[in-house]
């Protein structure tokens, strides 16, 4: 491990998922804290498939080489849950069995006091203009009302680095600018290295970082 | 026939479909039920019974024992249903991304298709003294060189039936979880728990079982009620002095003193009751739960005790295994035993004489059996699939009041509304026999092949049938030439579920045949309360044979008729 790899970037060091043998993904990157790495191509060429391996959910039937350093810590070799990578999918998938708050207490750390954990999520609701929503079931919230909440529960985990997953793709195009601003000027303000997946070229716009294009292996 | 009055028909058979399936489990299960307060309150007129009043249940109060047994019930049931839901949610949230989490998978249609009664005789002749686990670690082990005293099974407190029963309800709530996993949508649930850093089985307890928990809440039900309720893995594995009240009720009933069935009527009716209070406890615990658990799932806490937890997890699973296993060897050593002295591990020599001695009466009753069973899985799958096909043509699913009547017999104990039938069977004087016996099966064969076909049925992609009725197929040409062809293997699949829960039927088979219809399961029962291991093994062998016969042709027959439609290969 080289020193530099100690900081707060992600590094993506000479990563190679195959499928059975043939070669489906290779990058080798860094992406700097508070830089978004978008990463586009068309359906099938392995997108998620980089991702879930970053995030630690690869399907046994792809096999995988290659690190993922981050804070000094190859993230390749622990079990997804301490990797503190912030994960945002297409669906918001707030748990349908907690309350609005409730979803924002599970992504909350467990180092605050119970008073300090009722106003961190009233203050993270606040932030998405949720103020007084904490005793909400979840399926009475708008699509975006949703996603906002989905962002804040996973800031809340205090991730170090994020991924995102399609995030807009499944939101309305007005809310989707909303949207992508707030989870942009999220990630910039918290300084987090971020890969994006997308097919979305407006995605890419919005990110403005760089753009690392997949194509088919044949 | 013409092709539109053909048609007709076809939609005609469709429509009554549900309103047949409804009728035949909701006429015997309630008819049943009525059929036992008379005679409870001394109203049966073909026993000469006319005056209505309490001495049936002043003669029941009488009777020895009576709380014992009814603590028994409670105790035994909860327990083994607990005990069953614990050990799912603990391999689920310990080993479900995990790679012996397929292996388990495979392993749980043919553990499930062990009828009740196989189970139980192999788990009693392994654990019991002078049965293979002690003589495996005898004497070097233990130092005996006779087999020890202990009382297995049977033992007081019940642990060998909680065990037996255990072993069959397991995989079964673990089937119907996995079935409801994709509903509540586990998988997502459980990554965005583990991204946010929660281990894996935090991660399933806090953001997946809250889910799945109401999803498989009737299945759990249903284990309850048929452990409270229970008669022939009792009759095998609980314990005899008291006995469970269920094993008492029948016997009462099968008393040659025929004004018992006033007092047994009385008993099934308690039976009943017995069965209700277990689902309260159970109910009032389910709400203890959530109250208990509601701060917690939220207070951020993203790891417990989880290696530990996860190696039990494991542990669990390879005991269980091991148990059945070594119960099946038990088995067949036993069926192949000649003379067998105690600390020896292996018969020797070994000998064909039981099988050659069995096979006269063994032949007929493999005939019987499979008789009984094809005619009840037939039928129960023409209405079944009838059921199906009308939720199709008439773009309407069966409401959750319509499901829960489908549940119906298994969440009534058996022998209260069986009881009740032979009652009526009495009153109105029906023969009993092959036909009532069929008839009562269904009562139980239709409800599993439903549960096992409508999944696949549901989500059949309808644009094949969409498709076909674009080239000018009619609809009965689409159902019997799209629809059924495509769902070749659930269909096979639902047969052998279907044929299995016939094979496994004792108290029906009991009840309704009056003794003059034996099958594999009633022998096998019925011997194992005499003494003779050699000749029991043989029969629990051939009766665990017959459904794992269903299941290898229903796995078996697509991959040789099919072999050149591989789309339509079981997975």
């Amino acid at each position: 491990m080289s020193n530099n790899d100690a900081d707060n970037a992600l590094h993506l060091e000479a990563i190679d998922i195959r499928l059975q043998g043939t070669p489906l993904v290779a990058i080798d990157t860094r992406i700097e804290p508070g830089e978004v790495l978008t990463v586009m191509g068309p359906s099938g060429v392995g997108k998620s498939t980089l991702l879930a391996f970053i995030a630690g959910f690869l399907d046994p039937a792809f096999s995988a080489r290659g690190n993922v350093w981050l804070r000094g810590r190859n993230l390749a070799r622990l079990p997804a849950e301490q990797r503190r990578l912030g994960l945002l999918f297409q669906d918001p998938l707030l748990f349908p069995h907690l309350s609005v708050g409730g979803n924002l207490g599970f992504g909350l750390r467990r180092d605050h006091s119970r008073r300090d954990r009722y106003h961190a999520i009233e203050t993270a609701l606040a932030e998405i203009g949720l103020s007084g929503y904490a005793d909400r079931d979840p399926a009475t919230l708008s699509g975006g009302q949703r996603s906002r909440v989905a962002l804040m529960r996973v800031l809340l985990s205090r991730p170090n680095a994020m991924l995102l997953d399609e995030p807009f793709s499944k939101l309305d195009t007005a809310l989707r600018e909303d949207m992508r601003s707030l989870v942009f000027s999220r990630i910039h303000q918290e300084n987090l290295p971020t890969l994006m997946v997308t097919h979305d070229e407006a995605d890419a716009e919005a990110a403005g970082g760089r753009v690392l294009r997949l194509m088919p292996p044949y | 026939m013409t092709h539109s009055l053909r048609n007709r028909l076809f939609f005609q058979s469709v429509r009554i479909a549900p309103w047949l399936a409804m009728a035949l489990l909701i006429v015997p299960v309630a008819g049943g039920l009525a059929g036992i307060i008379g005679p409870a309150f001394g109203w049966l007129p073909a026993l000469d019974g006319h005056a209505l009043g309490l001495a049936p249940w002043r003669t029941l109060f009488r009777q020895p024992g009576l709380l014992d047994m009814v603590g028994l019930s409670l105790f035994t049931a909860l327990t083994s249903s607990l005990g069953a839901l614990l050990q799912v949610v603990l391999l689920l949230g310990a080993l479900l991304e995990s790679r012996i989490f397929r292996l388990i998978q495979r392993l749980l249609s043919p553990l499930l298709a062990v009828p009740h009664a196989a189970a139980a005789i192999g788990i009693g002749f392994l654990l019991t003294p002078s049965g293979l686990a002690s003589r495996l670690l005898s004497p070097w082990l233990t130092g005996w060189d006779h087999p020890p005293d202990y009382l297995f099974p049977g033992d007081p407190y019940g642990a060998s039936l909680i065990l037996g029963l255990m072993a069959k309800e397991l995989p079964f709530l673990l089937l119907m979880s996995l079935a409801a996993l994709p509903q509540c949508q586990a998988r997502e649930h459980l990554h965005v728990a583990r991204t946010l850093g929660y281990s894996s089985l935090t991660a399933f307890l806090k953001g997946v079982l809250p889910n799945l928990y109401p999803l498989i809440r009737l299945p759990v039900y249903a284990v309850i009620v048929f452990a409270s309720a229970t008669v022939d893995v009792a009759m095998i594995l609980g314990p005899s002095n008291p006995t469970t009240l269920a094993v008492s009720v029948v016997r009462w009933l099968n008393d040659p003193d025929l004004s018992r069935r006033f007092m047994a009527s009385a008993a099934a009716l308690t039976q009943l009751g017995v069965t209700l209070t277990a689902l309260l406890i159970w109910w009032l615990g389910e709400r203890l739960v959530i109250k208990l658990s509601s701060g917690w799932l939220t207070n951020g806490q993203r790891r417990h005790a989880d290696t530990c937890l996860a190696c039990l997890a494991s542990g669990l699973i390879w005991f269980m295994l091991t148990l059945l296993g070594a119960s099946l060897l038990g088995l067949i050593l036993w069926s192949l035993a000649g003379y067998w002295p105690f600390p020896q591990a292996w018969p020797w020599p070994l000998t064909a004489d039981n099988w050659r001695s069995a096979t006269d009466n063994a032949l007929s009753l493999l005939g019987q059996t499979s008789l009984i069973a094809v005619t009840a899985t037939l039928l129960s799958l023409t209405v079944v699939v009838g059921c199906l096909e009308s939720e199709i043509q008439y773009r309407r699913r069966m409401r959750p009041r319509s499901q829960l009547i489908l549940y119906l017999p298994l969440l009534v104990p058996p022998v209260a509304f069986l009881f009740g039938l032979v009652q009526l069977q009495a009153q109105w004087r029906l023969a009993p026999g092959w036909f009532a016996v069929t008839l009562g099966h269904m009562l139980f064969v239709l409800p599993y092949v439903f549960l096992s076909l409508s999944e696949s049925y549901r989500h059949l992609d309808p644009r094949w049938a969409q498709v076909a009725v674009s080239l000018q197929a009619s609809p009965l040409e689409v159902f019997w030439r799209i629809r059924l062809p495509l769902l070749t293997v659930p269909l096979l699949v639902a047969t052998a579920v279907g044929f299995a829960v016939s094979v496994g039927q004792f108290l029906p088979t009991l009840l309704l045949g009056a003794g003059r219809v034996t099958t594999l399961t009633t022998e096998a029962v019925s011997l194992a309360g005499g003494g003779d291991r050699r000749l029991t093994a043989v029969y629990a062998l051939l009766q665990l044979t017959l459904p794992a016969i269903g299941f290898g042709l229903a796995i078996g027959l697509p991959r040789l008729l099919l072999r050149n439609r591989r789309d339509l290969q079981p997975s």
